[in-house]
């Protein structure tokens, strides 16, 4: 792990505000933030780990726990929510398993909530992967985990 | 820069350019509260309770954040601010425990009474190590206890208490950042954070790490800068307020570092670095703040020991330079050398080299601080 | 001077296109924005690409951003050489072989399937796009391009007149361009409606050598997508904006700060600047003026406070997105202590426009003090949803019952919520306001940055309220007081009047620590949150006391409030809600009417969704009980024979 988070940084940039792209790269690689990388940023950047922490956790795109193999994002913007998004959420969360912001115990999926896609006139919208899906009705909803079960 | 003229609550006040509306009120001997505003650390904005009125702006806006301008017409206690301070001030006392407001026992509870718990026991006075010696019961003082319309929550959070010198109970922290702030900006370490956001807005160290893994150095500047009683020198933990309290020169280096040593039926319970020093601005590190106890150690040598037939004796001051004069004469030049301790001043260890130069005739003079 | 160099990209454009307008291929074009691609574009692009392979058509196939109608997505425009371009609305991939058969091979338009005609030109029995009740009221002057051109050439921005705007501007001295913006009346786009002329010149008249400027494309309002879809269908109309605005302010570096939840704003953001840098628009020396201007993104990682401009530098410069108390001012001391200057993408965008075709063209559309056009995402429970640009001043029936066709299934207007959680809530008294940024501030919401969410008769404005709530709360910095704590306590009693546990005095409590929060908060954020809860406050407070003094629900929208009832005389006995229902609440059997056990429910609404039509036999009520059998009974015929009736 280490070798490979040192590999990734070498590869990356540094310069002035480079702690938001450079924890975007590594979770990009490693799918969240492990402790060890965030130790090796600050030391790249002669930072405080405490800092960069501060940083990482301000954002509601870091996450510090393995993600599932498929991530659900399920919008609660407001248009989703008016048309009946938080329904959509109960659905995935009792088909699967989980809470929202957690992983399946058997790490196929994660299961998270996000402010908005902007896709708000296709309410109420998930998103697999980088997949978005739209119109949704709790049946339709069981048919998309189904399909990446 | 030059001096700008302003009006404070009517009255006249002229001041440096540079100065905010909070230092200007404060030259003027105009007390505005405020919780996160500290000295030496830039201005803050968070605790909102030094909310001002100045003319000509359409909000109210915080004095501490807010430079002077000439002209300027500023008023701090107007009943709207007021009403709004305490209307804050609720908010923050919704996370900080204020029985030692709110206890109808206040009043009547002597310092050794045993606490009758009519609150809960995270809420007791007697089980806050500030009590009586706490910022926020300073602010709560001036502005009003608010009548609680917000229930107060208990955070739950376990007492962090990693190393020897200080306990950082978060219970008690209302996040007005002090702490964050002189570890990044005064000391550059970086050691705690603010972590998360929101209401779940923390301060913290990397993954809820000890200090001593995340680069703290112990100086204590954080506990210096809390205005509760979140972080507290274990050694005045339980210790109320001090007696009296001495302004000295610290003993371990040369730098001469000024402290105000707190002192209770004799005993050191605490040291604050001075804040008004030329030399150290409020600034300690770990052995000026947390290491003065050995004046009490019971093993310190508190009277000169002279060798006699192989063990040491205690011996009066008279008789021991007696001694020390005697013997130097007899090592004059090369035979002499002198070694001196970094725990004197610098002028202590000038003279003492001169000595040694001059009057032993030697240039046999090192200092510890180099071995 | 520069003329020549622009002249000749101008030119080489103009025949590209012109070519592509002239074409003997047909030409196929399928919006592929992200709002496209949920509808599912991708599969009807798949489609396509699969037909036209079998039948060995040689056509033009372009990928193009959203022109707005989201509501009729996934579009696809057919082109037959020297046709008129015709706009299908809703195509699956099983239209696709009919809409190639008859269009593109036989050169007949399917009339039936058919949205409108696009631009020049007619076709039988289709009428004009553009004269349809959704966009004649509109005037698209920053969306004029979304959906039209491909927006990964720069070629077909050039040629539509894209970077013309730029060439008068470097002609023009910076003080002039200044003028022209002040006297377009443009008011900044990302809410609060700050003169943008006036902004630029704050920072022009900073001292300083090295200044910013920054294009806040942080859209974190839940419920708008007005810059995702800007972003996505004509990037370059942003980025002119940009270049306008910095050789007029001086600039020399500037950032585009985007959200990391747009992937496909941020990759064709990334090709039109390669695109630029390739046609000397970019660089030490854009189009040979001697003005250098280098640009770079910075990906957004979740948090909408970035959105406040304070915030967003601490977020470039890699901090915690905390805001800071002004002054100083960003356009004295802002990206790394430098003079900086933030517009809104679509601010951006406007001034682009404004250069090319000059301020009194600009100034003429919309309101006095009120000039120009707004884009919203018009969401929620309308017939048509999708992003709209009117000018300002239009009023809000306009919008919602012309633009927007009226309410969804015929249900009645309740509210219209704009400018997300900083906004507010506008009853029906406000139909026939205009929308403009006095206006709306006066009624206690705010333009916003453009979203606007329609509410009917079935949406709690209560639960409204708690919804933003426990958004803001959620994304409070932290850093002060009154939008750490104010928040979070005024979410504390929503909840409880949600859940129908409210007390006499929540309402007096809530408006006290509503306005604590606006007048005592650090920025915008903390300042604006409290609007949803104080604007319901103002004109729906008969609700609010109905979920505290009565425990009911009126819009029957908070779940504790509610329970659902299966009507004996509508039951069928067919058993779809049985199987439907997740926590097995429903008991029943063939042909016996079907009972809801009211402590096992949860009024997730699964049974009223999967209750056929024909027989809406479950009813959903807040504050009543409906008599029903307290087991199932068998169906009686006598309803069975009421049932055949035709349906109401």
């Amino acid at each position: 792990m280490q070798e490979r988070v040192r590999q990734l940084l070498a590869s990356q940039k540094v310069d002035t505000g480079a702690v938001i792209p450079l924890l975007q790269k590594v979770q990009e690689t490693f799918g969240y933030l492990p402790q060890e990388a965030i130790g090796q940023v600050a030391r790249l950047l002669k930072m405080s780990e405490s800092e960069i922490f501060g940083v990482a956790t301000f954002y509601a795109q870091f996450r510090f726990t393995r993600p599932g193999d498929h991530t659900i994002k399920v919008c609660l913007g407001t248009a989703c929510h008016v048309r009946g998004g938080s329904q959509i959420m109960e659905t995935i969360e009792r088909e699967l398993d989980v809470k929202a912001g957690g992983t399946t115990k058997d790490f196929k999926f994660g299961l998270e909530r996000v402010a908005c896609f902007g896709s708000c006139a296709l309410a109420p919208v998930l998103v697999v992967d980088d997949k978005v899906y739209g119109r949704l009705s709790s049946g339709k909803t069981k048919e998309i985990i189904a399909q990446h079960q | 820069m030059s001096n700008v003229n302003l009006t404070i609550n009517g009255g006249k006040v002229s001041v440096s350019g540079n100065a905010t509306v909070l230092e200007a009120a404060q030259a003027a001997g105009i007390y505005i509260p405020t919780l996160c505003h500290h000295q030496g650390l830039a201005p803050h904005g968070g605790c909102r309770l030094c909310l001002v009125e100045v003319e000509g702006m359409r909000r109210l806006t915080t004095a501490c954040t807010t430079p002077v301008a000439e002209g300027m017409a500023v008023k701090t206690d107007t009943p709207q601010i007021q009403q709004l301070r305490r209307n804050i001030l609720e908010l923050v006392l919704s996370e900080h425990p204020h029985a030692c407001f709110t206890c109808d026992r206040k009043e009547r509870c002597g310092p050794l009474d045993i606490c009758l718990r009519n609150v809960g026991v995270s809420e007791r006075c007697v089980t806050c190590p500030k009590n009586r010696r706490c910022e926020l019961q300073e602010v709560v003082n001036y502005i009003g206890m608010p009548e609680m319309t917000v229930p107060y929550t208990f955070r739950g959070l376990s007492v962090e208490k990693d190393g020897v010198f200080f306990d950082r109970d978060y219970n008690l922290c209302i996040l007005c950042g002090r702490c964050v702030r002189v570890c990044q900006e005064v000391r550059g370490a970086g050691a705690v954070a603010f972590t998360y956001r929101g209401s779940q807005a923390l301060i913290g160290t990397a993954f809820g790490q000890p200090l001593y893994d995340v680069g703290c150095q112990f100086c204590g500047a954080c506990v210096d800068a809390c205005p509760t009683g979140a972080l507290v020198e274990r050694s005045a933990k339980w210790m109320g307020t001090p007696d009296r309290q001495v302004t000295t020169t610290c003993p371990y280096c040369g730098v001469g570092c000024q402290l105000d040593v707190q002192v209770k039926h004799e005993h050191i319970i605490n040291v604050i670095p001075n804040k008004d020093s030329p030399v150290n601005k409020g600034q300690a590190c770990v052995k000026g703040k947390f290491g003065l106890d050995f004046v009490h150690d019971g093993d310190r040598l508190t009277s000169p020991l002279i060798k006699k037939n192989g063990s040491f004796v205690e011996a009066s001051w008279d008789e021991a330079l007696d001694l020390v004069v005697r013997s130097f004469s007899k090592y004059k030049g090369g035979q002499f050398a002198a070694i001196a301790s970094a725990k004197c001043t610098n002028e202590d260890n000038y003279v003492l080299q001169k000595f040694v130069r001059a009057v032993m005739e030697t240039n046999n003079i090192d200092h510890c601080a180099r071995l | 001077m520069q003329t020549k160099a622009f002249d000749d990209i101008r030119a080489h454009a103009e025949k590209e296109w012109e070519a592509l307008e002239h074409s003997q291929k047909p030409r196929i074009l399928v919006g592929t924005a992200t709002c496209g691609l949920a509808a599912g574009a991708e599969a009807v692009l798949k489609a396509i690409e699969a037909e036209l392979a079998q039948r060995g058509i040689e056509a033009i196939l372009m990928q193009v951003g959203c022109i707005g109608l989201c509501y009729s997505e996934p579009m696809v425009d057919i082109v037959g050489p020297g046709q008129a371009r015709v706009c299908y609305g809703g195509v699956t991939p099983e239209m696709v072989t009919r809409l190639i058969e008859e269009h593109v091979v036989n050169g007949r338009p399917c009339s039936d399937l058919a949205l409108g005609t696009v631009g020049k030109g007619s076709a039988d029995g289709i009428r004009p796009l553009f004269e349809s009740p959704v966009l004649k009221p509109q005037v698209r002057i920053v969306l004029r391009r979304c959906g039209l051109i491909d927006p990964e050439n720069i070629r077909h921005y050039i040629a539509t007149g894209g970077y013309r705007g730029l060439a008068k501007a470097l002609k023009m001295s910076a003080d002039e361009v200044i003028a022209e913006v002040k006297r377009s009346g443009l008011r900044g786009r990302g809410g609060a409606g700050f003169p943008t002329g006036q902004k630029w010149e704050f920072c022009r008249k900073s001292a300083g050598k090295q200044k910013y400027i920054i294009c806040n494309a942080d859209e974190g309002d839940p419920g708008a997508f007005m810059n995702r879809s800007l972003l996505e269908g004509d990037p370059h109309s942003v980025l002119e904006g940009m270049l306008i605005g910095a050789c007029a302010i001086g600039a020399s570096e500037g950032y585009i700060y985007c959200r990391a939840e747009y992937p496909l704003a941020l990759k064709r953001l990334r090709i039109a600047m390669a695109q630029m840098e390739e046609y000397g628009l970019l660089g030490n020396d854009v189009l040979g003026s001697g003005f250098g201007f280098h640009l770079k993104i910075k990906e957004g990682a979740g948090a909408f406070v970035c959105g406040e401009e304070t915030a967003l530098m601490a977020s470039i410069e890699g901090k915690r997105g905390m805001p800071r108390s002004r002054p100083p001012f960003p356009a004295v001391s802002g990206l790394w202590g430098k003079p900086t200057n933030i517009n809104n993408v679509e601010t951006w965008a406007n001034t682009a426009a404004i250069m090319e075709n000059g301020a009194d063209w600009y100034a003429s559309y919309g309101s006095k003090g009120n000039s120009g056009t707004k884009t919203f995402s018009l969401v929620g429970k309308v017939e048509r949803t999708g992003l709209i640009e009117v000018p300002l001043g239009i009023t809000l029936a306009q919008i919602i019952n012309d633009i927007g066709g009226g309410m969804l299934g015929g249900k009645a207007f309740k509210a219209v919520q704009t400018g997300g959680p900083s906004g507010g809530c506008l009853g029906s008294d406000f139909l026939n306001s205009p929308v403009d940024y006095e206006t709306l501030a006066k009624a206690g919401s705010i333009v916003g940055s453009g979203g606007m969410i329609v509410l009917d008769e079935d949406t709690c404005v209560v639960d409204l309220a708690r919804y933003f709530l426990t958004f803001v709360q959620n994304e409070s910095c932290g850093k002060c007081v009154p939008c750490r704590v104010g928040t979070r306590q005024m979410l504390g009693i929503l909840e409880r009047i949600t859940r129908g546990e409210g007390r006499a005095e929540d309402i007096d409590q809530l408006q006290t620590l509503a306005e604590t929060v606006r007048d005592g908060s650090l920025c915008a954020l903390g300042g604006t949150a409290p609007n949803p809860v104080l604007t319901t406050l103002r004109y729906f407070r008969s609700e609010y006391e109905a979920h505290i003094l009565e425990k009911r629900c009126p819009a029957r929208g908070c779940q504790k409030l509610v329970s659902c009832y299966i009507l004996p005389d509508k039951c069928e006995g067919c058993g779809i809600c049985l199987k439907a229902c997740p926590v097995e609440a429903i008991a029943g059997g063939k042909r016996m009417v079907h009972v809801i056990d009211q402590v096992k429910c949860t009024r997730c609404g699964a049974c009223i969704d999967i209750c056929p039509p024909r027989f809406s036999a479950i009813k959903k009520v807040s504050g009543e009980e409906i008599e029903v059998p307290p087991e199932p009974i068998p169906v009686t015929p006598k309803k069975k024979a009421a049932k055949t009736e035709p349906a109401e």
